[in-house]
C-alpha cells in the first residue's frame, strides 16, 4: 500500500509539472523555483511534513521535498539560535543533497566528459 | 542610379552570377531523412572527431566548401571573397573557417536567412563586376545551438510539439560570372519584422510575417503570380509556420498553392521526431543546394524561390522579456 501512494502522490507532482509546462510558457527554470518554493512554503505551515508521512518517497524525492529542508532546517535553528539560525540553519538538512550532487556532478563529468 | 533596382526591396541581377558548384554536407539524423541521396557527404556522429560541437560545426562548414571548391578544380584561393554565417555567438564556425581561405572574408549574420542574404550578396558582387568568383557558405549543428540557445543537450530538456529541430550540417556554393549553370536571377531583400511573439520555441510563428513580407516585396515589385515559379520555398518556418505564412500570403490575394513548401519540412520522416520540421541556418541550405540544386540541373524545375528565413533573437532578447525580430530575404534561381 506505501508502494502505492508513493507511485500515484509523486506521480501527481509529475502531473503539476507537465500542466505547467503545457499550458503556460514557463522553462524549466521557473518549474523547478516554483516546485522548491512550494514546498518551502508548505513546509513552513508544517504540511509538507504530514505528506512525507502520508506518502514517503512520492513527496520526499520531488524537489519541493527539498524547499521543505531548506525550510525545516532554517526554522529549527531559528528556534534554537534566534535569527541568525536562518542563515547558519538554512543547508543543515540539505546539506548531503548539495555535497552529494557536487561531488557526483564533478564524478559524472570526469567519466563522460560531456560536450553539451 | 542604375535601373536593376526595382521598387524598394528588389535588384535584378543583370549581368550572370551562376550558381556554378555547390557542397552540402549533413549530419547522421538529416542522413536517415528522406534527403539523403542529395547531399555530398553524411556525417557518421555529431562529434565528427573533434572535442566541441563548436568545433564540429566548423568540420561541417570546411567540408561544405571544400566539396563546393573541388566540384570546379579550385584551390582556396582561387576565389576573390568568401562570404559566411552562422549561428553561433560571433559567429565563430564563419571566422575560423574563413582562416582557411587566403582571400576577402565577409562575415554576415541573417541568422537561419544567412543562406539566402550570402547568396544574394554574392550575386550582387558578381553582378556589380567586383569579382567573377564568390564562395558563400552556412551551417548550423543541433548540439552547438541547444547549448547556445536553450539547455545543455545533457539536461534532456523536453520540447512542445510545436518547437523545432536545429538541422546540423553546412552547406556551400560558388557562384561565379562564366562557368554556366542556374542563374541568381533576382533578390528581395526583406525588412525586419517584429510580430510580438515572445516564445522561443514557436520561431516559426515568429518568422512567418519576415517570410509573408519579403514574397510580397518580391511579388508585387516584379509584378508576377507565386505561379511564375516551378517552386517556392520558405527556409525554416515548420509546418505551422508554413500554414501562418500561407494564411498571410492569401489574406493579401496571393495563392501559395502545391508549388510552395518549406524546407524544414521536407527533411526529416515523420518518425524522426522533429517537432514541427527542422530549423537552423543548414534547413534551407540543405534543401537548396542540394535537392533543389539538383532539380535545377537535370532541368526537373526551372524557376525556384528560395525565401530563407531568420529570428533574430538572441538568448539574452529573450530572458529580458523581448519579442523576436525575424527577417527574410528572398533569391530566385532560374535555369536559362
Amino acid at each position: 500500500m506505501e508502494y502505492l501512494l508513493a507511485f500515484v502522490v509523486g506521480g501527481l507532482f509529475c502531473v503539476v509539472g507537465q500542466l505547467l509546462f503545457d499550458l503556460t510558457s514557463w522553462t524549466p527554470g521557473h518549474v523547478l523555483t516554483a516546485f522548491t518554493v512550494a514546498g518551502g512554503l508548505l513546509g513552513g505551515v508544517g504540511w509538507y511534513d504530514k505528506l512525507i508521512e502520508f506518502a514517503g518517497a512520492g513527496a520526499s524525492l520531488p524537489i519541493s521535498s527539498f524547499g521543505n529542508a531548506l525550510v525545516n532546517g532554517a526554522m529549527s535553528e531559528a528556534a534554537a539560535n534566534g535569527v541568525i539560525g536562518v542563515l547558519t540553519g538554512m543547508f543543515e538538512l540539505t546539506s548531503t543533497g548539495v555535497t552529494a550532487a557536487i561531488i557526483f556532478g564533478f564524478l559524472a563529468a570526469v567519466v563522460f566528459s560531456p560536450r553539451g | 542610379m542604375n535601373s536593376s533596382r526595382i521598387g524598394n526591396h528588389t535588384i535584378k541581377i543583370e549581368s550572370p552570377a551562376y550558381l556554378s558548384y555547390s557542397g552540402v554536407v549533413a549530419g547522421p539524423k538529416e542522413g536517415l531523412g528522406p534527403l539523403t541521396g542529395d547531399y555530398d557527404g553524411v556525417k557518421e556522429d555529431l562529434e565528427m572527431g573533434e572535442k566541441s560541437f563548436e568545433k564540429s560545426e566548423r568540420r561541417l562548414m570546411e567540408d561544405a566548401c571544400s566539396i563546393a571548391l573541388s566540384k570546379g578544380n579550385l584551390g582556396k584561393g582561387d576565389i576573390d571573397y568568401f562570404i559566411a554565417g552562422d549561428l553561433l555567438n560571433q559567429i565563430t564556425v564563419s571566422g575560423f573557417c574563413a582562416l582557411e581561405h587566403p582571400v576577402p572574408f565577409l562575415g554576415i549574420y541573417g541568422a537561419c536567412a544567412n543562406l539566402t542574404q550570402g547568396l544574394g550578396l554574392g550575386a550582387m558582387f558578381i553582378a556589380g563586376g567586383y569579382g567573377s568568383r564568390v564562395l558563400v557558405a552556412t551551417s548550423s549543428h543541433n548540439c552547438s545551438a541547444e547549448r547556445q540557445y536553450r539547455y545543455p543537450t545533457e539536461y534532456g530538456f523536453q520540447k512542445p510539439g510545436w518547437a523545432q529541430w536545429t538541422v546540423t550540417g553546412a552547406g556551400a556554393a560558388v557562384i561565379t560570372s562564366e562557368v554556366k549553370a542556374p542563374r541568381i536571377t533576382t533578390v528581395t531583400w526583406g525588412e525586419a519584422v517584429d510580430s510580438g511573439i515572445k516564445d522561443a520555441s514557436s520561431l516559426g510563428s515568429a518568422m512567418a510575417p519576415a517570410a509573408a513580407a519579403a514574397m510580397l516585396f518580391h511579388f508585387q515589385e516584379l509584378q508576377i503570380d507565386p505561379q511564375y515559379y516551378d517552386l517556392i520555398v520558405t527556409g525554416d518556418l515548420g509546418q505551422y509556420g508554413m500554414q501562418l505564412a500561407r494564411e498571410l500570403m492569401e489574406r493579401r490575394n496571393y495563392q501559395l498553392q502545391g508549388n510552395y513548401t518549406d524546407c524544414g519540412t521536407l527533411i526529416y520522416y515523420p518518425h524522426q521526431q522533429v517537432g514541427a520540421g527542422g530549423s537552423g541556418c543548414a534547413s534551407s541550405a540543405l534543401v537548396t543546394l542540394g535537392n533543389i540544386y539538383r532539380r535545377l540541373n537535370e532541368g526537373e524545375l526551372n524557376k525556384v524561390l528560395v525565401v530563407a528565413t531568420g529570428a533574430l533573437h538572441s538568448p539574452t532578447s529573450c530572458f529580458q522579456g523581448d519579442s523576436i525580430p525575424a527577417v527574410a530575404h528572398a533569391v530566385s534561381i532560374e535555369n536559362e
